[in-house]
């Protein structure tokens, strides 16, 4: 039966339909556990004893920080599933990503310079944490603008896969980098082996908000696959009869 | 209330992370809707054209 599933998944169409029909359900669980996380992040969860009210930045910086590198790893994956076995979905699950990829990458570096503003007393600092997620946030710029710049979007594609296959040697080195060099940034309170290193009235609000971010992705990247499913198959009989249908 | 507003005067960090992070949400929502609402007026377009062209012909 999931062999079946992802055999359909591969073609458009029904992925146009199944991606219709998930998008609100993402989008409304998306949204629920927003206010969920926001109201906890915001209302509940105490003051930190040295940062006081700033750290709730927290509840933006760190989700968006662990999409920038989830959203990535999962184009990285598609990418290569796109160049070995050439399905067509996969090639557009790694372009549909990139937009929201990079914006979440950019909401981390930008809520992270907010916090280091009253925290560490600058905007930025050439850190390795920073430094190697400013350059995640380029790789996904080069990824948007090489799949622009290619006519072809099967070559576009293929040339998109190798450099997110290629760049996906950063995501480790951002998360480590915190262990590796003698950084500003804090090393890891969560995402490690032994327990958080965080009250559970703070942990529960932030993890929380990651599901919620998750679920937006979700909703996100199959919008965004919707859109590029009509682009790519402009020219297919479907896509043709489902215009004329709207256009009714 | 207000003094929740100040954020304990972090507030000019805090609110501006909260707004951003609204601003590309909702720009991420609308960016999809409105390039697959482009690309379908962009074909329907061109297929009253290629059916007037179509008839023309016929006649």
């Amino acid at each position: 039966m999931i062999i079946r599933f992802f055999h359909q998944m591969g073609s458009p169409r029904y992925f146009y339909n199944v991606a219709g029909k998930l998008v609100p359900w993402f989008m409304v669980s998306f949204l629920i556990t927003l206010v969920f996380g926001l109201y906890y992040g915001l209302f509940v969860a105490p003051p930190d004893y040295q940062q006081g009210e700033s750290y709730r930045i927290m509840y933006i910086h760190v989700p968006s920080a662990w999409m920038s590198m989830f959203i990535y790893v999962v184009m990285a994956v598609s990418g290569l599933i796109s160049l070995v076995w050439r399905i067509k979905m996969t090639e557009i699950v790694v372009i549909s990503s990139a937009a929201v990829g990079a914006s979440f990458t950019f909401l981390a570096l930008a809520t992270g310079s907010l916090w280091g503003k009253p925290m560490w007393g600058t905007w930025w600092v050439w850190d390795a944490r920073l430094t190697s997620e400013l350059i995640l946030l380029f790789l996904y710029l080069g990824i948007i603008a090489l799949h622009s710049a290619i006519e072809d979007k099967r070559v576009a594609a293929r040339a998109v896969s190798i450099l997110a296959l290629v760049g996906v040697v950063n995501i480790p080195i951002i998360h480590y980098s915190v262990e590796w060099w003698n950084t500003l940034h804090q090393p890891a309170s969560v995402t490690k082996f032994d327990k958080p290193s965080m009250d559970i009235s703070m942990l529960i609000p932030l993890l929380t908000m990651a599901i919620s971010f998750k679920l937006y992705y979700g909703a996100v990247v199959l919008m965004r696959a919707r859109a590029e499913i009509v682009e790519r198959e402009r020219n297919s009989r479907w896509v043709q009869e489902m215009v004329e249908q709207e256009a009714k | 209330m207000s003094e929740f507003f100040a954020m304990g005067g972090y507030a000019v960090y805090v609110w501006p992370s909260f707004i951003l992070a609204f601003i590309v949400l909702v720009a991420n929502v609308v960016a999809p809707l409105r390039q697959r609402k482009r690309a379908l007026t962009d074909i329907a377009r061109k297929l009253r054209r290629a059916r007037k062209v179509q008839n023309e012909s016929h006649t």
